[in-house]
């Protein structure tokens, strides 16, 4: 099949072919990272521009890697949100960066739908590595994509999502993507940190954590902002720890064979213990970051038209 | 200079009009209302009076639009006195309520004579002002109402921002009910609301975006009505947008309160289902609601629960709008667009002709204690024709609003004011009109 | 009316045996034996080729020489031209090609654009000692200066025409077809 779309903006607007045809193609993409020349004369010529509004070391630098194992040349603009709606408008930042002629710009913004804003506006190619709580594709699709290669399959598994969904873009993207692939996804936390009517995206909600984890095949561990303590979605780290926190006890509950995700950075001891954040029987956070690589340069190889 | 208008339906819901009649208007005021005064004006004294054929049109008391927000002073970039009046005009409104919430807030004297000064200069539609409720519309300190109802304010709100403070709203409404003055509340409880960026449900979760749920209007709601009753006062409520409100408003009139309320065309036309592009043009506050709540809104338009439709026009410049759609401004330009939309009540069957146009002029006359709304001999020439049948479609560019900010643009519609005469004067005439 | 190509078998399941049995001792000729010799297969026509020569090799001298795939579409020259978007091969060469004599395989050398791209992936991979080219067939019309060691057929064919290597592990049949093109 071929890959049409000119954007990625969400998970939700990906077909299931989709889904699968980018999981292949970042599998191929997996073997150039362990090449003594990490790099490809693929994408040479092409110039991709990372547009940061918001901060973000891990996933700048993953699309960063990427796109310089493929020969890109990358541009980083980073700018905190302030300063941006005090200056010159993601209108005008777009319209003087598509002058200068790119060919995919990756945008991370604090405001949900940036990204669909700045495709309605320009010709270019844009991937959204993040926007406010709404989506964050490219973690889903990796992902997806550890959850295959440890598991070897979707279908059929039961996901557990667990933290501070309501302001989760990586839940929402997971949660679009996981039932696209055919899993069952449950989600636990504070009633406070599910939004309303979520149970409609088709997923199980509990707000007791043992009652997720029963039998998980794959439990994925959001981080806790400790900057929400503040708008009283919870009254406390040390009240959240104890009934929220992943550890030795209560991952029993779930499958033996459990795999268990972050999407980082951890809060050691607040949303997972440190035993187990660090046990390679049970945590795939390091694969994650691995994968997050080749789904990158899968995005930048498919966008530009790669392939025969 | 005389003005007879023949050949058309005329409605009046004031007088229990809806006839083929004709009316004669003479000095700014209405002469003469009945059938065959064409025929008698004709021989008596034919050429001093412009005699306008209106087959199939509908003439109606001038419209009235109780909740307009025109931008000067402070931001004319997005609206002036003379443009908004201009585009109330061409939407058939003869007179609009203009909300105190520019810059600097209306809520001194010295703003209102400006507001009428500026409105006269205009000549357009009759322009009221709107006083603020707390000084700067910060909820703590009351504006002086009696000097300002001096000046010209025909009602009190801090519209934009509720008055959180219950007990200011208390005395707020004693103090202007013993003045005649209505209060008209935005409920919205901002502790409820804070950050807020479009209706709480399913579509704010999968969007990512911050709900407004529909209880942090609804507990103003019943706050207010609870105040009015205690208090043996009257309110307003602005913009009603929810299911809950309906209901609690309907107990309240059940009851007999002294209670009345509006909502806006967007609010029984859209849903929030609309924000799944983040298109910005559809960001208003309150948030547009859910199916359920547009059906329930538009129960209580037809039982009477709404007394009025307003148009809640909101202008704003293409920077305002053409941002992140947690950065936009809330709001539409309606006043060109509210009756079209309006009409559709009547389509639908929600309400007949003569209920649609007593909520859209006697109603609020009555609320805003204004001496207009009817067509009754001796009344100020306040009229709106209507064509029923005109399809036409919504062109932001073509608006006298400087607000090209609607969702409605690029919408077919059925119905228009086609021609609008204040005080006697022909403000507006669609140009395809034969005068 | 159904249109029906003018398709000509040029080449039968027996006539690809035979050549490959020439080629790998032809290889091993040119060569003196297999040591330091490695296959890599060019997807996707070659790898079938490739595993098909690596077990006539070990028919003939015993023991099992390496061999690799090779996907070259990212060292391709009209990828940005091209707007078909299609997944990725896997290449998979688990050894180090450093001093080594590399035979690279492919089903038809026409232009040999396909070969250049293969050289600069190979070179990413380490400094083969040698690098040598086996093809099924040579079907003409080089736009680059690049010819082949072993050579199963040459098939002298006009532009308009489409050379097509079917083999049993994906097409359920070996033979080389000529096709005219529209």
């Amino acid at each position: 099949m071929k890959f049409e779309k000119k954007d990625i903006l969400g998970i939700k607007d990906l077909t299931v072919d989709e889904i699968n045809l980018i999981l292949e193609t970042a599998e191929s993409f997996l073997e150039i990272s362990t090449r003594k020349i990490k790099k490809v004369p693929t994408l040479r010529g092409k110039t991709i521009i990372n547009l940061f509004y918001e901060a973000s070391t891990r996933t700048r630098t993953s699309f960063e890697i990427a796109a310089k194992r493929l020969s890109a040349d990358t541009i980083n603009i980073s700018s905190s949100t302030s300063s941006v709606v005090k200056g010159e408008t993601l209108i005008d930042t777009a319209r003087n960066l598509e002058a200068m002629n790119p060919d995919i710009i990756v945008i991370r913004h604090s405001a949900a739908g940036a990204p669909h804003l700045l495709a309605s506006l320009i010709k270019q190619s844009i991937i959204n590595a993040g926007d406010g709580a709404h989506e964050h594709p490219t973690q889903a699709l990796l992902d997806m994509m550890t959850i295959k290669e440890r598991k070897g399959k979707i279908s059929g598994l039961k996901v557990a999502i667990i933290g501070d969904i309501e302001h989760s873009r990586v839940a929402r993207s997971n949660i679009y993507g996981l039932s696209k692939m055919g899993a069952r996804v449950v989600l636990a936390g504070p009633a406070t940190m599910l939004p309303r009517n979520i149970e409609e995206m088709g997923v199980d909600v509990y707000t007791n954590l043992k009652d997720a984890l029963i039998d998980a095949d794959v439990v994925m561990m959001l981080r806790i902002q400790l900057e929400r303590q503040k708008q009283s979605i919870f009254p406390s780290l040390r009240e959240y720890s104890q009934h929220y926190c992943l550890n030795r006890n209560n991952i029993k509950l779930a499958k033996k064979d459990v795999i268990v995700m972050h999407p980082g950075p951890i809060n050691r001891g607040v949303e997972i213990s440190p035993d187990i954040a660090d046990d390679p029987s049970y945590s795939v956070i390091l694969d994650q970051v691995n994968k997050g690589v080749a789904i990158r340069m899968a995005l930048l190889y498919l966008l530009t038209g790669g392939g025969e | 200079m005389k003005i007879l208008l023949t050949g058309a339906r005329i409605i009046d819901p004031i007088q229990n009009i809806d006839a083929d009649m004709d009316i004669l208007l003479e000095n700014g005021k209405i002469a003469k209302i009945g059938a065959d005064i064409l025929k008698s004006a004709k021989s008596k004294d034919s050429g001093k009076i412009k005699i306008i054929e209106l087959a199939g049109m509908i003439i109606v008391p001038g419209l009235i639009d109780m909740h307009t927000h025109l931008r000067e002073p402070g931001l004319e970039y997005k609206e002036t006195i003379a443009s908004g009046a201009a585009a109330a005009v061409a939407g058939g409104f003869t007179s609009i309520a203009c909300m105190p919430n520019t810059n600097p807030i209306n809520d001194n004297r010295s703003i209102t004579e400006f507001i009428k000064r500026k409105a006269a200069e205009a000549a357009l539609a009759n322009v009221y002002p709107i006083g603020a409720i707390s000084k700067g519309s910060t909820g703590s300190q009351l504006t002086e109402f009696w000097d300002m109802k001096e000046a010209g304010i025909i009602a009190l709100s801090d519209d934009g921002k509720p008055v959180m403070d219950a007990a200011l709203m208390r005395r707020a409404m004693e103090y202007a009910y013993s003045l005649g003055l209505p209060v008209i509340s935005h409920c919205e409880d901002t502790n409820l609301s804070g950050g807020g960026l479009m209706n709480e449900g399913y579509y704010s979760t999968i969007l990512g975006l911050r709900g407004i749920p529909g209880i942090a209007e609804e507990a103003m709601v019943a706050r207010d009505i609870l105040i009015a009753e205690f208090t043996n006062t009257c309110v307003h409520i602005a913009h009603v947008s929810t299911a809950g409100s309906v209901r609690l408003i309907r107990e309240a009139k059940k009851r007999g309160l002294k209670v009345t309320a509006e909502t806006a065309p967007h609010y029984f036309t859209l849903t929030e289902e609309a924000l799944q592009s983040y298109n910005t043009s559809f960001k208003v506050n309150p948030p547009l609601r859910s199916e359920q709540d547009v059906a329930v809104i538009k129960e209580g338009l037809s039982d009477g629960t709404l007394d009025v439709i307003a148009c809640d026009h909101a202008p704003h410049g293409r920077t305002d709008k053409e941002v992140e759609f947690e950065y936009a401004a809330n709001g539409i330009s309606g006043l060109e667009t509210s009756l079209s939309l309006s009409l559709n009540l009547i389509q639908n069957k929600t309400l007949n002709w003569p209920e649609l146009i007593a909520k859209m002029s006697a109603n609020p006359a009555r609320i805003l204690n204004l001496p207009k709304g009817t067509l009754e001999v001796g009344a100020d020439a306040d009229i709106t024709v209507i064509d029923p049948q005109l399809k036409w479609t919504v062109d932001v560019q073509t608006f006298r609003s400087r607000g090209k900010n609607s969702p409605f643009n690029g919408r077919q519609m059925q119905g228009k004011a086609v021609l609008t005469i204040v005080g006697g004067e022909i403000k507006y005439a669609l140009p395809s009109l034969k005068l | 009316m159904v249109e029906t190509k003018n398709v000509k078998v040029v080449m039968d399941k027996d006539g690809i045996d035979r050549c490959l049995t020439r080629i790998a001792y032809e290889i091993l000729e040119k060569n003196k034996g297999m040591e330091n010799l490695v296959l890599v297969g060019i997807r996707t026509g070659g790898v079938y080729l490739s595993e098909r020569l690596q077990k006539k090799i070990s028919g003939i001298e015993g023991g099992k020489i390496p061999l690799g795939i090779l996907d070259v579409n990212l060292y391709r020259d009209d990828i940005s031209a091209s707007n078909k978007k299609q997944p990725l091969g896997e290449t998979k060469i688990n050894f180090s090609l450093d001093d080594k004599i590399v035979v690279l395989i492919d089903d038809v050398l026409f232009t040999g654009r396909t070969i250049r791209a293969a050289m600069d992936a190979l070179i990413d991979f380490g400094r083969p000692k040698m690098i040598q080219l086996a093809v099924l067939i040579d079907r003409g019309h080089r736009e680059l200066p690049i010819r082949a060691d072993f050579v199963g057929k040459n098939l002298p064919s006009s532009l308009w025409e489409a050379v097509r290597v079917d083999l049993v592990e994906k097409n359920s049949v070996d033979e080389v077809v000529i096709e005219e093109g529209t």
